[in-house]
């Protein structure tokens, strides 16, 4: 067995190596010789502070006591990192681009660059990483008085420590300002305590199965009971532990810093995930043979927690102890260095320096050393969280087993899970939904599982945790609302899970977000599809350049400051001198604090330079107002010119169809030309005659005299029918429709006709039957008939020559049909007819303009009524209908 | 020997003026009030000159032109065309036919006599 000062030795040079690898990194990261320091090894490896002595010592323990059931704590988190593309990804994008410090400083970011989130978010997380510290510094102190033959007090091994952790974390978690910029040094010295932790427990568990029992068959064959390999998979326990282990990766402190803050490339995190599932697959390998071999090789009463060194130990092979040690207490060290540098970073930037900023308000940028005071008020951070980790081991005296605290302390940090899933998924998740949730699950936290932890020792009575509050069975802790569950931890998870959840989505629905919040809460859902227009453009501010230089150096430092300014000045293509107050300055300066203090802070201080006290809210609407009036101007000139595109398009048809009409109207006018000037032809050849021939007969004159009579009637009718057309076309027709009788207007018709036919020897068939009221014009009506009948008349001709006029009623149409026997209109001429100055046959015999059928369909179509020629043979067969006058009785 | 002239017109006022006044000044006169018997009262006839109507019923004027522009014994006929409408274009595709004269109606007698007899070569 290694004596004590060997162990002591070996730690002191242990960590002086650390010390120089950390050093080492330091120097290479400042002179920009990366190399592998930056590779996603490095990466995977530091996400193993996920194993801590919990996992180190504590597994093996848990193996011992519970079976299988620390498999679960292996699993979680390799679910998370096996679908990093969903959540990992996005967080990690986010907080570069936000420059994100912290968990705190997240949630704190996401809902509207509140300072009171992020003091809640704090003071949760230090509660709920203090037992994992104090677990950290139990363990350490229990391995080490294993080795103490002087009797050594754990308590004072416990405070060197501590003040040994203080210090490293001090030297290199400190070291600069800017908590976003990567902590190379510790980052690597972590890596290599990984693989010390991996190398350490791996050794012993090789040499359980091989050194000491003969391969894994006869490991197995020595299980003292077979329940131990049993496990109950889906049951409530089981899925309880996945889901506390998979978003304690992403909700614990040191894990965000790991994972998030200290990622230098969003590519890592595809390597790491498979790697590190993998890494931490290794590491649960051999749990379950030292467990086995510690329950059987070791007496009854040793602490199952420390199997791992006793079990090399009571093998007689001290040197193999050595190294299980160190492997431990790189285990504890890893993770006490991260946890402090994350605690202390939330703690300083999210409760001392918005206490400061408060009470210096109105000197900010004229007093003080911003930049001491950040580094001062870390550093007393780091101190504070290990001394509250100490007190607290100190308190519990290390009575608890050390699974059961981190189980405790991953269910404290999963009250930030639905508000940091609500962050990157919901936009409508609110600042005072986040508030309430993490309070209300924490609470229920606390009451259900953390107080209850302490025996009774500590705030309730074993009296109250066994019966409840003044004795109310349904306020019982561990059985609120009269739940029943076997295990405390089941009950606890569920309830504030349920609380938690519930609050933020009922809250968020009833509260509405302010402006800041909703364009955070854009930046943060659509981190990945989102425009660059940043909220900072719409903030006008009326900072000047001095002040705003005076601050950026007393944060960021007069190098860092005067690069980042000249750069702006550059880019706003000033040769020399400070660059001007653009909305891009003051949000390239808010974004570099933010890295430094924190979101809220940092806008806190440049608006309090800009002259706002606050953020003006009202300013800020203004702007998305005049935004969105010019979205909205926009959109109506766009409707505007659609209206004006399809204008021109209506005016291009209507002057289209004027173009047709002004055909039209030649083509008319050169008709109206031509059937003018026939008859005119025959009066002007006439009247020469008459004129220049003194020789003519008397009768031969009066002939001519008549015949130039009969020419200028026909004129005065053409020039009617003319009159006519113009007048029934433009709709000006004075056509007044009254009850009017069928059979006395038919009657009228015929009785102008009759003469014609007589002339004609035409046979009339018409026999007039009851008789019906139509709703007509008579005079127009009658001038339709007339016009049909002597067209019938004119061009009917069959041997002999017939008419036939019926006349058809149905519900309400009448139906006049003028049918003769002569030889039909030739299909391919039967709406010819009804063009204007159409003539089939003969002119002579025609005597018109062969302007009458369309005439007479523009009557009836004025009528509602119409004129069409029936298809049907052998003779011309027109048919007019026109509507029944539906009070019979008024036309009799 | 009269000169025999064949008027071609369906307006039968207008055929008759024709008819007198050709008649009084010593022409022998044919009518044919349709287009499509035109040609073969031509070839009947074997007038000296045809006046010619372009609108006509069943064959208009200009395709009985080009019938008779085409025809063996005919085809040197003289045309005097009569037209209503008087426009440019019916005006090109008569003299294009191998029309001799185009008139518009309403005419002057004494023109179309003048025409007459200078196409029969009565007068030069």
């Amino acid at each position: 067995m290694p004596s004590w000062n060997t162990i002591v030795i070996t730690c002191l040079l242990y960590v002086t190596l650390l010390f120089c690898i950390a050093f080492w990194a330091e120097q290479r990261a400042k002179r920009g010789q990366f190399g592998w320091i930056r590779s996603p090894w490095v990466y995977t490896l530091s996400l193993s502070v996920y194993c801590t002595t919990w996992t180190y010592y504590g597994a093996v323990g848990s193996a011992a006591r519970s079976g299988m059931e620390f498999v679960t704590i292996y699993l979680g988190p390799t679910l998370t990192f096996l679908g990093w593309w969903l959540i990992l990804r996005k967080l990690v994008r986010i907080s570069r681009e936000q420059r994100i410090t912290s968990v705190a400083d997240l949630l704190s970011s996401r809902y509207g660059k509140s300072t009171s989130i992020g003091v809640v978010v704090t003071l949760i997380a230090v509660l709920a990483s203090t037992p994992y510290i104090a677990l950290q510094l139990q363990s350490l102190s229990l391995s080490f008085t294993l080795f103490s033959d002087v009797g050594t007090r754990p308590a004072q091994t416990a405070f060197w420590i501590a003040s040994g952790l203080a210090a490293f974390t001090i030297l290199f978690g400190t070291r600069h300002v800017d908590a976003n910029e990567q902590h190379y040094g510790v980052v690597t010295a972590i890596a290599v305590e990984a693989v010390v932790k991996l190398v350490a427990l791996t050794s012993v568990g090789l040499f359980v199965v091989f050194g000491i029992a003969d391969g894994p068959a006869d490991i197995f064959a020595r299980l003292p009971d077979p329940e131990l390999l049993s496990a109950d998979v889906f049951g409530p326990r089981w899925v309880t532990l996945l889901f506390l282990s998979a978003t304690a990766v992403i909700c614990l402190p040191r894990m965000f810093q790991v994972a998030v803050v200290e990622n230098v490339d969003e590519r890592h995190l595809a390597t790491a995930s498979w790697a590190f599932p993998f890494y931490v697959f290794l590491m649960s390998l051999f749990v379950m043979p030292i467990a086995i071999m510690g329950m059987t090789g070791l007496p009854a009463d040793a602490n199952p927690d420390i199997y791992v060194l006793t079990v090399p130990l009571g093998a007689g092979n001290g040197g193999l102890a050595l190294l299980a040690f160190l492997g431990g207490f790189s285990a504890a060290t890893s993770m006490v260095i991260v946890a402090a540098i994350a605690l202390s970073t939330m703690v300083s930037n999210h409760i001392i320096m918005p206490l400061w900023l408060r009470s210096t308000r109105h000197t900010t940028a004229a007093s003080g050393d911003v930049r001491g005071m950040l580094l001062l008020s870390r550093r007393a951070s780091i101190i504070g969280v290990l001394a509250l980790g100490y007190i607290y081991f100190r308190v519990t005296g290390g009575s608890t087993s050390l699974a059961s605290i981190g189980l405790i302390s991953f269910l404290g940090a999963a009250q930030l899970f639905p508000s940091i899933i609500g962050a990157l998924y919901w936009r409508g998740a609110t600042r005072t939904g986040a508030i309430t949730a993490v309070i209300l699950g924490f609470g229920v936290w606390a009451y259900a599982l953390f107080i209850p932890s302490f025996d009774g020792t500590f705030l309730l009575s074993p009296e109250v945790i066994a019966n409840g509050p003044w004795g109310v069975e349904l306020l019982r802790p561990q059985g609120l609302f009269g739940s029943e569950f076997e295990d405390p931890l089941v009950h606890a998870t569920l309830w504030s899970m349920a609380v938690n959840v519930s609050a933020l989505v009922v809250v968020s629905l009833l509260s509405r977000p302010g402006a800041l919040e909703q364009l955070q809460a854009k930046l943060f859902v659509d981190v990945f599809t989102g425009t660059a227009d940043r909220p900072g453009m719409a903030l006008r501010r009326t900072a000047k350049s001095e002040d705003l230089f005076e601050l950026a150096q007393r944060i960021l430092g007069r190098e860092t400051a005067w690069r980042m300014f000249t750069q702006t000045a550059r880019a706003q293509g000033k040769a020399s001198g400070l660059p001007d107050p653009s909305s891009d300055l003051t949000q390239r300066l808010e974004r570099a604090l933010a890295g430094a203090i924190g979101a809220a802070s940092a806008h806190a201080m440049v608006s309090q330079i800009g002259g706002h006290g606050t953020v003006s809210v009202s300013e800020l609407m203004r702007m998305a107002d005049e935004t969105a009036q010019i979205i909205e101007y926009s959109n109506r000139i766009e409707e505007k010119s659609r209206e004006l595109e399809e204008t021109a398009s209506q005016l291009r048809h209507a002057n289209a169809q004027l173009h047709e009409i002004a055909e039209q109207k030649d083509a008319f006018l050169s008709q109206v030309s031509h059937e003018l000037r026939t008859p005119m032809t025959s009066v002007r050849s006439f009247a020469e005659i008459l004129r220049d021939g003194d020789d003519l007969e008397p009768d031969q004159a009066r002939r001519f005299v008549s015949i130039i009579h009969e020419e200028s009637q026909r004129l005065t009718r053409l020039l009617d029918e003319i009159l006519d057309v113009s007048v029934l076309e433009n709709g000006q027709a004075q056509i007044v429709q009254v009850p009017v009788s069928l059979n006395a207007t038919i009657e009228q018709a015929l009785a102008a006709t009759e003469p014609l036919m007589r002339r004609a020897g035409v046979q009339l068939i018409h026999a007039p039957g009851q008789d019906i009221t139509v709703s007509a014009d008579r005079d127009r009506l009658a001038q339709v008939l007339i016009n049909v009948l002597s067209n019938a008349v004119k061009y009917g001709q069959g041997s002999p020559p017939a008419i036939i006029v019926q006349v058809k009623k149905t519900e309400h149409r009448v139906t006049i049909t003028i049918a003769d026997n002569g030889p039909g209109i030739a299909p391919e001429d039967q709406e010819k007819v009804f063009e204007k100055f159409t003539r089939l046959g003969h002119q002579t015999l025609a005597g018109s303009a062969g302007l009458g059928l369309p005439i007479s369909r523009e009557i009836m179509r004025n009528l509602d009524g119409d004129l069409t020629l029936s298809p049907k043979g052998p003779g011309a067969s027109f048919q007019i209908s026109l509507n029944a006058h539906e009070d019979v009785a008024a036309a009799q | 020997m009269p000169k025999r002239i064949l008027i071609v017109e369906d307006e039968a006022n207008i055929m008759e003026s024709l008819a007198f006044l050709l008649r009084r000044d010593g022409f022998e006169v044919s009518t044919m009030p349709d287009g499509a018997r035109a040609m073969g009262e031509a070839e009947r006839v074997s007038p000296d000159l045809m006046i010619l109507d372009v609108m006509l019923p069943n064959l208009s004027g200009f395709d009985v032109l080009r019938d008779l522009r085409a025809h063996d014994g005919l085809s040197a006929t003289p045309v005097m065309m009569l037209t209503a409408k008087g426009q440019t274009r019916d005006r090109d595709q008569a003299e294009q036919l191998g029309a001799d004269l185009f008139m518009t109606k309403p005419f002057s007698n004494a023109a179309i006599i003048a025409e007459a007899r200078r196409l029969t070569g009565l007068d030069p």
